[in-house]
């Protein structure tokens, strides 16, 4: 440099590039411990901002991962179609026994399990909770059931199976327990874009909760960012250590929801468990995967962000038509 | 270094701050603008620092004309420029440092040569002992010469004043010119908007004088 004393004009301020460089990302590095720093000056109030962020977030989330145990859940059944062929009454149980091999040669037919009338009542007496009712009984009452695995998933095929098997003279009733997962399914998929929708409601008023934070925030700056556009600050280095708030909100509210949602999903697993173990069922409730995690907390960040940003495109423009 | 050709401001409320003004300033050239409150002086500031546009005519600085320069370039158009204000505009929440080293940063200096321009700025107005401390703590004097620092530290080609001697007693006011004086005399333009006839005077620089937004004397 130069004598100090000695005035220069615009070449005083030509500085280069490297020095940009490095001073652009050290003042990048300072908004971002100073915005952080001004957060945790004020823990209470911004603890509000990052908990309505968080409970926002949370809902959401938690509805998702419900929905997605609900498929998975009727995913696997639906993966495993069955149809229980129940037999005439009257039909003996050695002729019963052979129909097995009929059945078997069917077209479409995958496998076949025979439950003789006993069995099913041992298995009543086991899990149903009938023991004391089946004792009043002086016969057994239960049929002769085929549990016929179709090849073939789909719908439609399991359907003209079922019907194929109706025709059969020894056969009293045919039950799919296909139907139903179709409805549920396509409740399930109402539900996911009902929650794909509050989801979307719910991330906007994240957006609005933040960028109002930050509004705020730009009225306490007021001063500073009068004095440093007065010194040659451009709007991007006034608005960063902005958009850094918004960023920190959003992931420090982003990381509630987090907690948020693993707590629900804590509370939800023991009694999903009890359930799963009522129908035998070897379900085990899905939690939150790590991607799916991961993708909260960057879409929280990313909220934030966009809500800093509304805010200072809006709120900066103002100021700069002020002067002091 | 400065060029007003018949610079017209009118305010959205019909107001006509200035009207159909022209005079020239040299390089390395001291001057006062001078006229009661009202009379045009901080517009013809305001204008300089592109706060304000003109409604007609033109201003010229260091060869560069103002109405060149688009909203996203006056940053850097200011970055050349030194600014003293009559409520100095320091930043109470940070140190007399921070305050000076604020025009270095923005414009992205390192800080290495921050702080040995801060210091070189503060030592030249005698206050190098109060760098750590918060303006608030300052006399109005110091804080005023800390606003000085701060406008002189980039080493601008023109210093630009608006009633900087505005909260002073005379004694302060004739220390603060004479900070003014010292900067002109090594090269540096200074144009200092004030209502201080008597200090002018003693000065004996040019005077641009303004009456109701018309210049009367001085071009």
């Amino acid at each position: 440099m130069s004598d100090k004393n000695t005035p220069r004009g615009a070449s005083a301020n030509v500085i280069s590039t490297q020095d940009t460089l490095s001073a652009w990302a050290s003042h990048h590095r300072f908004s971002a411990v100073q915005s952080l720093g001004k957060i945790a000056a004020e823990p209470l109030s911004n603890l509000m901002t990052c908990l309505v962020v968080g409970i926002a977030l949370a809902l959401p989330v938690s509805l998702f991962v419900v929905a997605e145990n609900i498929k998975a859940l009727s995913g696997n059944w639906d993966a495993n179609p069955q149809v229980s062929v129940y037999l005439r009454q009257n039909i003996p149980s050695a002729s019963a026994l052979l129909l097995g091999d009929k059945l078997q040669r069917i077209g479409g037919v995958s496998s076949v399990v025979y439950v003789s009338p006993e069995s099913a009542l041992e298995e009543f007496r086991k899990y149903g909770g009938f023991g004391e009712a089946l004792k009043l009984l002086d016969e057994n009452p239960l049929p002769s059931v085929y549990i016929v695995k179709p090849i073939s998933a789909d719908a439609e095929s399991v359907t003209l199976l079922a019907q194929q098997l109706k025709g059969l003279p020894e056969v009293e009733y045919v039950q799919m327990d296909l139907a139903w997962i179709k409805k549920l399914q396509q409740i399930l998929k109402i539900a996911e874009r009902f929650i794909f929708l509050f989801g979307f409601l719910l991330c906007l008023g994240v957006v609005l909760t933040i960028a109002n934070s930050i509004r705020l925030a730009i009225e306490g700056r007021r001063e500073e960012i009068i004095v440093v556009k007065l010194v040659g600050g451009t709007d991007a280095f006034v608005r960063r250590p902005l958009l850094y708030s918004g960023l920190w909100y959003g992931l420090l509210g982003g990381l509630l929801a987090l907690l948020l949602v693993l707590l629900v999903i804590h509370l939800l697993t023991a009694p999903a468990l009890e359930l799963a173990l009522m129908y035998q069922s070897s379900f085990l409730p899905k939690g939150l995967a790590i991607s799916s995690a991961l993708i909260l907390l960057s879409v929280s960040t990313l909220l934030g962000l966009m809500g800093a940003w509304l805010a200072t495109s809006r709120h900066l423009r103002q100021i700069n038509t002020l002067t002091p | 270094m400065i060029q007003f050709d018949a610079v017209t401001k009118r305010y959205e409320n019909g107001f006509e701050a200035l009207s159909h003004v022209s005079f020239h300033v040299q390089r390395g050239e001291m001057v006062f603008v001078t006229g009661h409150s009202g009379a045009g002086k901080s517009t013809i500031l305001k204008l300089l620092t592109l706060m304000e546009r003109p409604s007609h005519g033109q201003v010229i600085v260091a060869g560069q004309n103002l109405s060149r320069i688009n909203t996203k370039q006056i940053p850097y158009y200011r970055r050349n420029l030194g600014m003293v204000f009559q409520d100095h505009q320091l930043l109470f929440d940070r140190s007399v440092f921070d305050n000076v080293a604020l025009p270095l940063q923005v414009a992205g200096v390192h800080a290495l040569e921050i702080a040995k321009r801060v210091r070189a700025a503060l030592d030249k107005l005698g206050l190098l002992s109060k760098e750590k401390m918060l303006p608030i703590t300052l006399s109005a004097g110091e804080q005023q010469r800390v606003g000085i620092a701060r406008a002189v530290v980039n080493k601008p080609a023109l210093l630009l004043a608006d009633e900087p001697t505005g909260n002073l007693d005379p004694a302060l006011s004739a220390e603060v010119m004479n900070v003014f004086q010292d900067f002109n005399r090594v090269g540096v333009t200074v144009v200092v908007a004030t209502h201080d006839l008597e200090l002018v005077h003693r000065l004996g620089h040019r005077e641009i004088m303004l009456r109701q937004g018309k210049l009367i004397h001085g071009a």
